[in-house]
C-alpha cells in the first residue's frame, strides 16, 4: 500500500557539516543525569532518593498529573544527586552507572510482541516508555485512555544537517519490524512516511502498514506535516506519533523485554571537525561527544537541529529525545552596514542578497539575528514555506489576540511549533513565530 | 572600520540605561543599527535567520525606486528646455533636473524623520524603517514646482496622521504616501493641478515657446483623447507630469526588481495592469457610438502608460502593510485598483489622478477583503471536517 505524496512548497536550508556514515560507540562515563525539564508540561514527583540502588528500567520520577507517566532510568547503578533549581524545581537526577555489566528489569519473561492492546499499554507503562508517544493535537505527550484514529512515524528528517533516519534504523531493523508490530496492535491505521527517492532496505518487508512516498522540500519530513496531507486532523479527532528512533528503542522492549536506551545521535554543524554518527546513552554528557570535536572560540551546542532544536551547553546531558547535535558558530560580532552589502555569504530566500545566484552552495551560517524585531510588514513570505492548507499570519494574529474560536476554525489543532519553524527563519520582522505557536498551543490546550 | 565601532561604542554608555541621554535611546539605536547590524544572536526558538531584514526590504525598495528617480530628474531638465524651445545635451537636462529635485528629497526626509525621530523619543519605540521608502516617494509624485514648504507640510501630515498615531509602520492602513499628495491635493488644488507640472524658471534671453501647453495627457484626454502624446512618448515618460511618474518603462525597471527580488507582490502589479486593462476595454464596449470623441473610445492600454498608472502599480499599490495580506485578496485588491482607476478617470475629470484616489480606497477595503478570504478559507477548512 503505497502512496506518492508530492509537497511543493518549503525549503532546504544546506549548511556546512552534515554528518558522514561512520558511526562509533561511546563508552558509558562515569555519570548519567536525567532532566525533568526536559519532558514538556510534567510535574515530576520523585521514586528515588540520593543513595539509592536502581535498575535499567526503573521508574526515576512520574508526573503528579499523570501517574501513567514515568521516566526510567537508562542505566543500573546509584543514584548520587538529586540537582535542584529555583523553588527546589527537581533538575536532574544523576547516576553513577554500573561500568561492568548493567542490570536491567524484566518486563516481559516471554519476549513477544504478539500481545493484546491491554497488555501492550500495560508494558509500555511499566516500562516508562510511554513518554516516547505523542499526540496532535497540542504536541503533547500521548494519553493512554484515547483511541487515535492513527498513529504516524515520518521515516526521514529533512531539517538541516538532519541524520539519515534509513543509516539509523538499518542497525536494527528487526527491532524496528518489531516496534511497527506494536503500533498496529494499537491502532489499525499505521502510516509511514518514506522520502520518495529512498530505496534502502529498511522500509520493506514491513507489517501491514500504509507507506507514503513523499518528495519536496523541508518540512516536508515533518510528521505534522505528513499528517496534514494524508489524514488531516478534524475537531475531535487524535492521531499519535513516534519517532523512528523511539520505536526502536520499543522494539527492542519487546524483542528483549527490557528497557535499552541508547540512541545514535549525528553530531553536525560548521564547528564540528568530523561530524559524525554516536551511539550512546540516553543522560550520558555531552561532553563525552564534543570532546575534541569542537573549532571555534565561541560555538552554539544545539541538541537538535538548527530549526527546532534546543540551545545547550557542553555541561548539559543527553536529552530523552534528542537525535542529532548541531554545533554552529556563534554571530555576536555587529557587522558594519550589513544591510547593504551585497552579501555573497549570506543566505536568504528574498533574493535581495547576490548569494541567490549559486544555487547549490552550502552555507556556514551562525546565530546573528541579522536585524531587529519589528511590526508584521512583508505579507506572502510564511506562506512560501508552509505547505498546509493554513494562513500563517492569520493563525498568528488569532493567537496574540487570544480568540480561540478563530483559532480553532484556522487549524490550532494540526499544527506544532516545528512546522512553523521555516516561516521564523525567513521572517523579516525577526518575530518569534515558534514562541507565539507554542502559546497558542498551551491556551488552546487549557481552555478547551 | 574599526574607529568607527570603537566611537560607537564610547558613545554608547550615554544612551544606555541611566546615562545622560537616556530619553534618546532609541534616535542613538536608530543610528547605530543604521551603521552597524547588531550583533544580537537568536535566543528562542529557531537558531539560524535569514539574513533579510526590514531595512534591507526598505532598501531594495529604493533601488528599484532609482529607475525612475533618474529618469525623472532628466526628464524635469528635458520638460523646461523643451518649454524654451531649447536643445541641450542630456547631462545638462539631468544636471537641471538634479538641482530642482534635490532639495525636494532632502525637505521630505527631514521633515518626515524629523517627526519619527521626536515620536521614538516620546513613545519610546525604535524607528521604524518605513520612511526611508515614504521619503523617496512623496518628492516623486509631486510636481517639480512644489513649494518646499508643502513637502514638508506633506511629509509631516502623512507620517504624524498616517503612521504614527496607529502605532508607526505595520500599524497604518492607509499608504502614507499616497497620503501626503492627497492632503497636498486637496488642500493646496492650486499647487497641485494645473499648467504646474514644468519647471518655467527664467532662461536668460528666452520665452515659452507658443507651441507650449502645460496641460498632462489626463487633463486633455477628457476633451479629445486624440490629441494625447503619442504612446511610445507616454511609455517612455518624456511627459509632463509628477517627477517620477511619467516613464511607464523606468516603473517597469523597478517591477521586475522588487518582483525578482521577492519584495514586492506580482500578483499586485499583474493585476493592477489587468484590471486596468480589462475596464478600459469594457469602457470601449459601453461607449457611445454617436460621440467619436468620448472618453470611453479611449484605448485600453493608454490608461496603462496615461498619468501615474504605472508607478501606482508598483510602487503604491504593492506596499505590502496597506495592500491586502491574504494571497488571494491581492487579486482582488489588485484588479479593483486598476479598474477604478480607468472608472475615475473617464466619469469623473475633476480628479485627474484617478490612481492615487482608488489605491487610497482599496486601502480602507483592504482589510474587507482579507475578512471575506479569511472567512472562505474557513468554510474551506470546515466543510472538510
Amino acid at each position: 500500500m503505497t502512496k506518492q505524496i508530492s509537497i511543493r512548497r518549503g525549503y532546504d536550508i544546506k549548511l556546512v557539516g552534515s554528518a558522514t556514515s561512520t558511526l562509533t560507540d561511546l563508552p558509558l562515563s562515569n555519570i548519567i543525569a536525567i532532566r525533568p525539564p526536559d519532558f514538556p508540561l510534567f510535574f515530576p514527583k520523585l521514586l528515588v532518593e540520593t543513595g539509592d540502588e536502581v535498575q535499567a528500567g526503573s521508574p526515576l520520577f512520574f508526573d503528579r498529573n499523570h501517574p501513567n507517566l514515568r521516566i526510567p532510568s537508562p542505566v543500573s547503578g546509584e543514584v548520587t544527586e538529586i540537582v535542584r533549581g529555583e523553588k527546589r524545581r527537581i533538575m536532574e537526577v544523576r547516576i553513577l552507572p554500573d561500568q561492568k555489566e548493567t542490570r536491567y528489569l524484566t518486563f516481559l519473561e516471554k519476549p513477544t510482541t504478539n500481545l493484546d492492546r491491554e497488555k501492550i499499554l500495560d508494558i509500555l507503562i511499566e516500562s516508562g516508555c510511554w513518554s516516547y508517544f505523542r499526540q496532535r493535537p497540542f504536541s503533547i505527550i500521548a494519553n493512554t485512555a484515547d483511541q487515535p484514529k492513527a498513529i504516524f512515524v515520518s521515516c526521514f528528517d529533512s531539517s538541516p544537517l538532519a541524520p539519515d533516519l534509513a543509516f539509523v534504523c538499518s542497525q536494527e531493523p528487526e527491532s524496528f519490524k518489531a516496534g511497527l508490530e506494536i503500533l498496529r496492535a494499537l491502532c489499525q491505521n499505521v502510516h509511514l512516511g518514506v522520502r520518495a527517492d529512498d530505496t534502502s532496505d529498511v522500509w520493506t518487508q514491513l507489517p501491514e502498514v500504509h507507506i507514503h512516498k513523499i518528495s519536496g522540500p523541508h518540512p516536508a519530513g515533518n510528521v505534522g506535516i505528513q499528517i496534514h496531507h494524508i489524514d488531516p486532523i478534524r475537531k475531535d479527532d487524535i492521531v499519535w506519533y513516534i519517532h523512528p528512533q523511539d520505536l526502536l528503542i520499543i522494539g527492542r522492549l519487546f524483542r528483549e523485554g527490557r528497557y535499552r536506551a541508547d540512541r545514535i545521535v549525528a553530531l553536525t554543524g560548521s564547528c564540528v571537525k568530523q561530524p559524525q554518527y554516536y551511539r550512546l546513552q540516553t543522560g550520558q554528557p555531552l561532553q563525552d561527544i564534543l570532546n575534541d570535536q569542537l573549532t571555534g572560540e565561541k560555538c552554539r551546542i544545539i541538541q537538535g537541529n538548527v530549526l527546532s532544536g534546543k540551545k545547550a551547553v557542553a555541561e548539559d546531558f543527553l536529552s530523552f529525545n534528542t537525535n542529532q547535535l548541531t554545533v554552529i558558530p556563534e554571530g555576536d560580532e555587529p557587522e558594519f552596514l550589513g544591510w547593504l552589502l551585497p552579501g555573497f555569504k549570506k543566505l536568504s530566500l528574498s533574493r535581495t542578497f547576490f548569494s541567490w545566484l549559486a544555487k547549490n552552495r552550502t552555507y556556514d551560517l551562525d546565530t546573528n539575528l541579522h536585524g531587529e524585531e519589528r511590526a508584521f510588514v512583508l505579507t506572502g513570505q510564511y506562506e512560501k514555506v508552509l505547505p498546509m492548507n493554513i494562513m500563517p499570519v492569520v493563525l498568528l494574529k488569532a493567537i496574540l489576540a487570544k480568540d480561540i474560536e478563530q483559532m480553532e476554525q484556522l487549524g490550532i489543532y494540526e499544527v506544532a511549533e516545528e512546522d512553523f519553524a521555516l516561516c521564523e527563519f525567513i521572517c523579516t520582522s525577526k518575530i518569534e513565530v515558534q514562541r507565539i505557536i507554542s502559546e497558542g498551543l498551551e491556551l488552546a490546550r487549557t481552555e478547551t | 572600520m574599526k574607529w568607527i565601532r570603537r566611537t560607537v561604542d564610547s558613545v554608547k554608555p550615554n544612551f544606555g540605561k541611566g546615562g545622560r541621554f537616556e530619553k534618546f535611546h532609541y534616535l542613538f539605536d536608530a543610528f547605530e543599527t543604521f551603521l552597524f547590524v547588531p550583533g544580537t544572536t537568536t535566543s528562542h526558538g529557531v537558531h539560524i535567520r535569514d539574513a533579510m531584514d526590514l531595512k534591507r526590504t526598505m532598501m531594495t525598495v529604493i533601488i528599484a525606486l532609482v529607475p525612475t528617480l533618474l529618469f525623472g530628474m532628466w526628464n524635469v531638465g528635458f520638460q523646461h528646455y523643451r518649454a524654451y524651445g531649447m536643445e541641450v545635451s542630456l547631462l545638462d537636462n539631468f544636471l537641471f533636473g538634479f538641482w530642482k529635485v534635490l532639495p525636494i528629497i532632502i525637505v521630505s526626509y527631514a521633515a518626515g524623520l524629523g517627526v519619527e525621530f521626536v515620536f521614538a523619543v516620546l513613545r519610546k519605540h525604535p524607528v521604524s524603517e518605513g520612511y526611508l521608502v515614504t521619503g523617496l516617494l512623496i518628492p516623486l509624485i509631486v510636481p517639480v514646482t512644489i513649494p518646499l514648504w508643502m513637502v514638508a507640510l506633506g511629509a509631516i501630515f502623512c507620517t504624524l496622521l498616517g503612521k504614527e498615531i496607529f502605532g508607526g509602520t505595520g500599524m497604518n492602513f492607509m499608504n502614507p504616501a499616497l497620503l501626503a499628495r492627497a492632503f497636498l491635493f486637496f488642500a493646496f488644488p492650486a499647487y497641485m493641478s494645473g499648467e504646474i507640472w514644468t519647471d518655467l524658471s527664467q532662461e536668460p534671453g528666452r520665452a515659452v515657446v507658443d507651441a507650449y501647453s502645460g496641460a498632462t495627457n489626463l487633463a486633455i484626454f477628457d476633451e479629445n483623447f486624440l490629441e494625447m502624446d503619442s504612446a511610445r512618448d507616454m511609455f517612455l515618460g518624456t511627459i509632463q507630469g509628477s517627477i517620477g511618474e511619467t516613464s511607464t518603462l523606468a516603473c517597469l525597471i523597478g517591477a521586475l526588481i522588487l518582483i525578482v527580488t521577492g519584495v514586492g507582490s506580482w500578483r499586485i502589479v499583474l493585476t493592477v495592469f489587468a484590471g486596468g486593462y480589462l475596464m478600459g476595454l469594457f469602457m470601449n464596449v459601453l461607449a457611445p457610438a454617436d460621440v467619436p470623441l468620448h472618453a470611453m473610445h479611449t484605448p485600453a492600454y493608454y490608461h496603462l502608460i496615461m498619468g501615474g498608472f504605472a508607478f501606482g502599480a508598483v510602487y503604491m499599490a504593492t506596499d505590502p502593510v496597506t495592500a491586502t495580506h491574504t494571497q488571494t485578496g491581492k487579486y482582488i485588491y489588485g484588479l479593483l485598483i486598476g479598474a477604478f482607476t480607468v472608472v475615475l478617470r473617464v466619469f469623473n475629470p475633476a480628479y485627474p489622478e484617478g490612481m492615487m484616489l482608488s489605491i487610497l480606497f482599496m486601502n480602507v477595503l483592504a482589510p474587507l477583503i482579507d475578512h471575506l478570504v479569511i472567512q472562505q478559507h474557513i468554510k474551506k477548512r470546515m466543510s472538510r471536517a
